[in-house]
């Protein structure tokens, strides 16, 4: 019934060329369009993170982007951080420390440690709660979420 | 089911016509963190929403221009939490900045647009009444200032008029050191709603200026020009009634589920005075200008 | 060799899947031909339902269907584990503000959307009953008719779900003997579950059958459920439960689920219902009390008598509310030793969302006035708080509710553990408090799960376990039984769960069984495997059986040593095939038993927390936060310290920030995530601090109890107790918010 509008988007390196509705967000299409089904539905009002994306270099709650916003963008879900099929030193990390427990906040917690970790390679722990506090987590896995952030610096680093 | 045209205007202008064209069906789009919230639960129908982001005009986000600090419209929180000139110029409006919302959300809200929804509870509004800001507003029959102490009417409406789109915030190079500090009252210490907001300013001449939200329709912006206040050796006994005084304006919401009246007005004060101390201590230390 | 798998913090089986985002839950299965449907309720907790009007719905393009209650089979179909009260869709009233009303289907979401919001139900707004006392008021209307109640019920014209009565001893003859009695009223408040992953379930027509796809805790009972309603044998109900993405008791028992199912079979189509979070806040949540407890002390501090009156609020439905209830009061005197004891415990229902299971089980509420007690008759009898509990507690062995399982632990170890790592005893600083509290939960009192394990003509191994994995991280613990006991790597080991089709039944998932229970079953189906590969190498090798032993990978016979896959493939010889072991774990009814029966294990757990209070604002910080439990053996201590940890920040999140706001008229007025708050990586204690003490003496595989439950027992009362010895007040309701707090110390109260 809506009209489509026609956007590109570039996601985890490959290029799409899509029609969408102009009132779905990335989240619905990301999920819905693409089938990159990683990144989660939650709360739907920017509070969770459970559906945290990288655009643009920033981390954003893509439930709250329009995708016709994110037209001509770059952008990084949970899908694209491994390489080659094998997992970043993040991810290994969150495995090493059982930082995933039931997993579903985990991708949105991916990303922003992806994030923080490109800006700023040595976070204090008082860091990386400040730069994941928009993720919420129910299983309270937190502590060990920031042990694997600081264990995946300390790798990168060395 | 919403639907409506998405415009992508590429000019100010552009954007203003747009604007004229669709009248009141039309939203503005700078970081959606409120919009996309609105347009989902069906609180409004537009017929057009107008994204701000291809403006050219509106980048840098953050400028200095003819003695002011400029913020444009598609500046988003994160970039004034992290902008050296608002730093170093107007801190407290970083401070309240780096409060609102998340890291993902900061990188999406744009002052702008906290301004022009006139939330009372809007962070960024107390340092930005303290610091003297205007808004700029462009419509078809040109440009006009608005400072922002006349801009908010209640919670949702500001004086704009019909047409007009607010383009940046202008905010005057300070002429005197000022020390100020934000604060904010939350339920919790991770990212929150704040159930007050206040900032508090105080100059090399004694002046004070209080500024704050979420305890009545919009933020108030109250001054003492006496120097009690702004004077670190005067007694709590001389401070007290003149804070009373300015606190005088608060009338919280009784059906707010954030905190009850009684606790937001003690708040006040509690978080009214530690915010003087702080200003205080900070114009000593010349910390701020 | 072997390698040492148990009490090892092995990594997470299906750790990969959740950190590339591959890991499938339920709203991210893509079925063809789908359906998407939406619920629809009003704005309202209590209607009369005149008439809907479905013109404008159906008229939607997409829109496929429409269902209320006039389409389904009549009389309306009732369901519930406890009480089959609760209808498919909303008949005649609506009773709790989200009861589904209707259900749309439609193409797209979109559409289904856009039909539920122009579904027009005519409906008359009704006087609602949101707490305790208004439901409990001779006057109040009542949540349930008499026709929906039990048979023959006493109370049905009341809003009294339930009364139960426990106890032993004469508590008035013992009050003579009480030096100090201490009585308050305590109130717990009505919070939710919030897992991250919302409710959602998938239905799909199967032949003569039907297929479902669940968020669901106990597919067996879903399946159960589903098969009475839909009048079809179970062979034919086939459950599929994804692991989830979060449940902490929530996701048990059926709701919407039934609707889904009847919408997949009236259309012929699959039908995909995703829950938004507020809905899934209105669907399930938490009992929440208010107990008046009594509680009488000789003066050197021993208990002379308890006596408690608890009314549960349960909501618009029973559920499974009135057996946290009971399971909640059961032990609401708590692991101490106490000489009479009179406990009566009622479910309220209420027209507020239906409470179901959470973590904990209603002894949260309990524990909450009863140690809170304890630290008032210490403070007054000028006896320290922690030598209180030491001279009250039952220890290892003792029988300190008669009748009922004694204490499984040392538990004087635990709470003097907790008491050490807090440094108690030391003095605090200006502004700040300390408190100590203990709970005590009994694991399953019934239950059987089956275990079968496939052991694959190459040596690796498949297991099938009816329990879900909800994070708690079953699936691994299992694996790594298998490993040690069958010799195979962790990586060559396959654990297939969610699968009624497939998998054998486990009766559920809950009261921290899972561990114990499917633990026990996949030891027993390793153990079978065992014993068939010793016969197999008795004739294989012409040795006794008796001289051969076999065990943690290893066939040993009188003169050699080999591996257990070797023998299996030797045993296998060209033809192949694999050797299957099963094995069961059953706790049966004890006949009599108030509860239905003893406890197979306890959970027992000390927490201790330091604060400092800003007397300003009011605001808390947790300074520290230890938390100390009797595991017997962790399996996996890594998976364990997550989940104590886990445990105890969501239970700080109940004492400080989490509740239900109502309006007037009994509406949620605070659904979704920006209101309801829940702690964040910037609420967390300041120090954090979760140990184990295994004395090897559970039930469950290598002495293994239960786990995941007790770290958020007594979180109330050790944070309430810190906050009480900082400020000299004793707040007895929560959260403990900052207003709250500030409110207290300027009234007192």
């Amino acid at each position: 019934m809506s009209d489509r509008f026609p956007i590109e988007l570039t996601v985890n390196g490959r290029h799409y060329a899509l029609e969408v509705a102009v009132h779905h967000t990335l989240l619905d299409v990301l999920r819905d369009d693409l089938g990159l089904t990683g990144t989660k539905e939650c709360c739907v009002v920017g509070e969770c993170g459970a559906c945290t994306v990288i655009i643009d270099g920033r981390t954003v709650n893509s439930c709250l982007v329009l995708a016709v916003e994110a037209d001509g963008s770059e952008i990084l879900t949970v899908e694209g951080l491994a390489t080659a099929g094998r997992l970043s030193p993040l991810q290994q990390a969150f495995l090493d420390t059982g930082a995933a427990q039931c997993g579903f906040c985990i991708p949105g917690q991916l990303i922003s440690a992806h994030a923080l970790l490109a800006r700023n390679p040595h976070p204090t722990p008082e860091d990386i709660h400040e730069a994941l506090a928009g993720n919420l987590c129910r299983c309270a896995g937190y502590e060990q979420i920031t042990e694997a952030v600081l264990a995946a610096a300390e790798e990168v680093g060395r | 089911m919403q639907d409506f045209q998405y415009c992508r205007p590429q000019t100010v202008a552009e954007a203003v016509a747009v604007l004229a064209e669709y009248k009141e069906g039309a939203q503005i789009l700078a970081g959606g963190t409120d919009l996309v919230i609105r347009l989902r639960n069906g609180e409004i129908h537009p017929t057009a929403v107008i994204d701000l982001k291809r403006i050219a005009e509106l980048r840098p986000g953050v400028r200095r221009e003819d003695g002011c600090l400029v913020i444009s419209a598609t500046a988003v929180m994160a970039d004034i939490e992290r902008s050296e000139a608002v730093l170093r110029d107007f801190p407290a409006l970083a401070e309240a900045a780096s409060t609102v919302g998340s890291v993902q959300i900061r990188n999406r809200a744009t002052v702008v647009g906290n301004i022009c929804n006139a939330s009372p509870a809007a962070d960024t509004a107390p340092p930005l009444l303290v610091y003297d800001a205007s808004a700029v507003a462009v419509s078809p029959g040109g440009t006009r200032r608005i400072h922002l102490n006349d801009f908010f009417v209640r919670s949702g409406q500001t004086t704009l008029q019909p047409g007009e789109l607010v383009t940046g915030l202008e905010i005057p190079l300070p002429k005197r050191r000022l020390g100020a500090a934000y604060t904010r009252l939350t339920r919790r210490r991770g990212t929150d709603l704040a159930s007050i907001t206040l900032c508090c300013g105080v100059d090399e001449d004694g002046v004070t200026r209080l500024a704050y939200g979420s305890v009545g329709p919009r933020p108030v912006l109250v001054l003492d020009e006496s120097g009690t206040l702004a004077d670190p050796n005067a007694p709590d006994e001389a401070k007290t009634p003149i804070l009373e005084q300015m606190l005088a304006g608060a009338s919280p919401s009784p059906r707010s589920m954030r905190a009850g009246p009684e606790y937001r007005l003690a708040m006040l004060r509690v978080l009214g005075r530690r915010a003087l101390g702080t200003a205080i201590e900070r114009l000593a230390k010349g910390e701020a200008a | 060799m072997t390698t040492q798998a148990i009490g090892a913090s092995l990594p997470r089986v299906g750790g990969e899947e959740r950190v590339t985002g591959g890991l499938e839950y339920v709203a991210d299965i893509r079925l063809t031909n789908v359906l998407h449907a939406k619920l629809v309720t009003i704005d309202c907790a209590r209607a009369r339902l005149i008439s809907i009007d479905k013109t404008a719905a159906e008229a939607v393009p997409g829109v496929r269907l429409v269902m209320t209650a006039d389409d389904l089979p009549q009389p309306m179909l009732r369901f519930g584990p406890q009480v089959e009260d609760r209808p498919v869709l909303a008949v005649g009233e609506v009773r709790y503000h989200g009861e589904p009303v209707a259900l749309v289907a439609a193409e797209t979401k979109d559409a289904a959307e856009e039909g539920a919001r122009l579904l027009k139900v005519e409906y008359e707004e009704l006087p609602a009953v949101f707490t305790v006392d208004a439901a409990l008021d001779p006057a109040a209307p009542l949540v349930q008719e008499a026709a929906i109640r039990r048979p023959g019920d006493p109370l049905a014209d009341t809003n009294k779900f339930s009364e139960h009565h426990y106890g032993w001893g004469d508590v008035e003859a013992a009050e003579s003997e009480a030096d100090l009695v201490v009585e308050h009223t305590y109130e717990y408040p009505m919070v939710t579950q919030f897992a991250i992953e919302p409710h959602a379930c998938q239905a799909a027509p199967d032949g003569d059958g039907i297929m479902m796809w669940a968020t669901t805790q106990h597919p067996y009972q879903l399946q159960k459920i589903l098969a009475k309603l839909l009048d079809m044998p179970l062979s034919k109900v086939r459950v599929f439960a994804p692991d989830l993405g979060g449940a902490f008791g929530g996701k048990q028992w059926p709701h919407m689920h039934p609707a889904v199912a009847f919408a997949a079979l009236r259309t012929g189509r699959p039908v995909k219902l995703v829950m938004t979070l507020e809905e899934s806040f209105q669907a399930v949540r938490r009992t929440s009390a208010k107990v008046r407890y009594r509680t009488g002390f000789r003066s050197d501090g021993t208990l002379v008598f308890e006596d408690v009156e608890s009314n549960f609020l349960i909501g618009a439905y029973a559920d499974i509310a009135d057996r946290v209830v009971t399971k909640g009061n059961w032990l609401a005197a708590g692991p101490y030793r106490v000489p009479a004891v009179r406990i009566i415990a009622r479910g309220i229902l209420s027209n507020t969302p239906p409470a179901t299971a959470m973590r904990g089980f209603g002894i949260p509420e309990t524990a909450w006035p009863r140690e809170m007690n304890l630290d008032e008759g210490a403070i007054a009898l000028g006896i320290d708080r922690l030598e209180i509990r030491l001279r009250n507690l039952a220890r290892q062995g003792e029988e300190f509710v008669p009748g009922e399982t004694p204490a499984d632990g040392d538990w004087e170890q635990t709470v003097r553990r907790a008491a050490e790592l807090i440094d108690w005893g030391q003095p605090l600083a200006e502004g700040r408090g300390r408190g100590l509290a203990l709970g005590c939960k009994s694991g399953p009192t019934t239950g059987i799960s089956y275990g079968t394990v496939r052991f694959l003509s190459d040596g690796s191994a498949i297991l099938l376990s009816g329990v879900s994995d909800m994070g708690q991280g079953a699936r691994t613990v299992y694996a790594q039984i298998v490993a040690h006991e069958l010799g195979v790597p962790m990586e060559k080991i396959t654990v297939i769960m969610g699968d009624t089709g497939v998998v054998p039944f486990t009766q559920q998932t809950s009261a921290s069984r899972s561990t114990v229970l499917m633990g026990n079953a996949t030891l027993g189906a390793c153990r079978d495997i065992q014993h068939q590969l010793q016969k197999a190498a008795a004739g294989l090798y012409g040795v006794d059986e008796s001289e051969i032993i076999v065990e943690r990978g290893v066939v040993r016979l009188p003169n050699r040593e080999l591996s257990l896959a070797d023998v299996l493939k030797a045993a296998l010889g060209s033809l192949g095939g694999e050797f299957i072991g099963n094995g069961v774990d059953r706790k049966d009814p004890t006949p009599g038993h108030p509860i239905k029966g003893t406890a197979y294990f306890y959970e027992f757990n000390c927490t201790a927390i330091d604060v400092e209070v800003d007397r300003g604002t009011g605001e808390v910080t947790v300074l520290r936060h230890i938390t100390v439990a009797d595991t017997g053996k962790s399996l996996n201590p890594m998976q364990v310290s997550g989940q104590d940890d886990g445990a105890a920040i969501m239970g700080l999140g109940h004492s400080m920030m989490e509740h239900y706001i109502f309006d007037e008229k009994g509406r949620v007025r605070n659904l979704g995530a920006i209101d309801y708050r829940i702690p964040t990586s910037k609420d967390l204690p300041l120090e954090l601090i979760s140990e184990q003490i295994e004395n090897g003496d559970g039930p469950g595989p290598y002495g293994a109890k239960g786990v995941s439950e007790g770290a958020l027992l007594c979180t109330a009362p050790a944070l309430g107790a810190a906050v009480r010895d900082a400020t000299g007040i004793a707040i007895r309701d929560l959260p403990l918010s900052p207003e709250r707090v500030w409110r207290a110390m300027r009234d007192g109260k």
